[in-house]
């Protein structure tokens, strides 16, 4: 491929080993290293809201305000949770959704949903914890 | 259609295909994974109720703490911890290791079983502690 003298493409398009969509393997790569990181991170995302299970107010705004841990950890929770299912629900969408419109406006309306809910959580979790 | 184009091998179409634990896995997998899209609105529900002042957490905790809301909050905890197993089996599955049987049903069945242990395990003892 490399010596084709009928190719088209350049050596800098070869050495990036990008075609005309731009993008490669990404989705899937991001897949997995976001399921990595959320393994220790849902584990002790769930640690946490089962401790604030029947807490009051003040004590839910204690766990946040007063320490350091909880707060990281849900950050880091939503934001690669948000990452994530937006990854994964844009692969339902393209295995179910044949509408070409549908489609395009389905894993648009899916970006801005995740985008939406990450930043709804993460500013919660800031102000909870910074106020 | 020539008889060998009708002897060719069908890709697995769900109404004729027989149902497996390992196919009924990735199915459940993949509606977890959807499940827990629509659960993260009741977390930042939560979170933005808390944030919000202790009027609209008391309307948020008597939600959760409600019968319906226990429910609900238990069947998704159900669903993250399956789809977590599930997201490791996967993982160990991408490194080329325990496709072959009987390993592949053993992986599935700790999946099934393990999800729904957790679930039960993570309940017990939060309710145990509050």
């Amino acid at each position: 491929m490399a010596n084709d003298p009928g190719s088209l493409r350049t050596a800098l398009g070869r050495v990036r080993f990008l075609g005309s969509a731009k993008s490669g393997t990404h989705h899937a790569w991001h897949m997995r290293v976001t399921s990595v990181a959320l393994v220790p991170l849902a584990v002790l995302f769930v640690w946490i809201v089962a401790s604030l299970a029947g807490k009051d107010y003040n004590a839910v705004r204690a766990m946040f305000a007063d320490r350091f841990a909880p707060a990281a950890v849900m950050i880091l929770f939503i934001a690669t949770s948000a990452y994530h299912m937006m990854l994964g629900m844009q692969t339902i969408i393209e295995d179910y959704v044949h509408d070409e419109p549908v489609k395009t406006w389905s894993i648009i309306g899916n970006l801005l949903f995740s985008i939406l809910v990450g930043f709804a959580g993460l500013f919660a979790v800031l102000k909870l914890s910074l106020t | 259609m020539s008889e060998v184009e009708r002897r060719r091998p069908l890709s697995p179409h769900l109404q004729v295909y027989r149902p497996m634990l390992t196919m009924m896995m990735s199915i459940v997998h993949r509606i977890t994974g959807a499940a827990l899209y629509g659960a993260t609105l009741l977390l930042v529900y939560y979170l933005v109720a808390a944030a919000n002042g202790p009027a609209s957490f008391a309307t948020a905790s008597g939600l959760f703490s409600s019968i319906i809301g226990q429910i609900v909050l238990f069947g998704f905890t159900w669903a993250l911890f399956h789809h977590l197993l599930g997201g490791i089996r996967h993982a160990i599955w991408d490194t080329g290791y325990g496709m072959d049987h009987p390993v592949r049903e053993y992986l599935a069945q700790g999946t099934a079983i393990g999800g729904i242990a957790l679930t039960i395990l993570v309940w017990a003892l939060a309710y145990a502690m509050r």
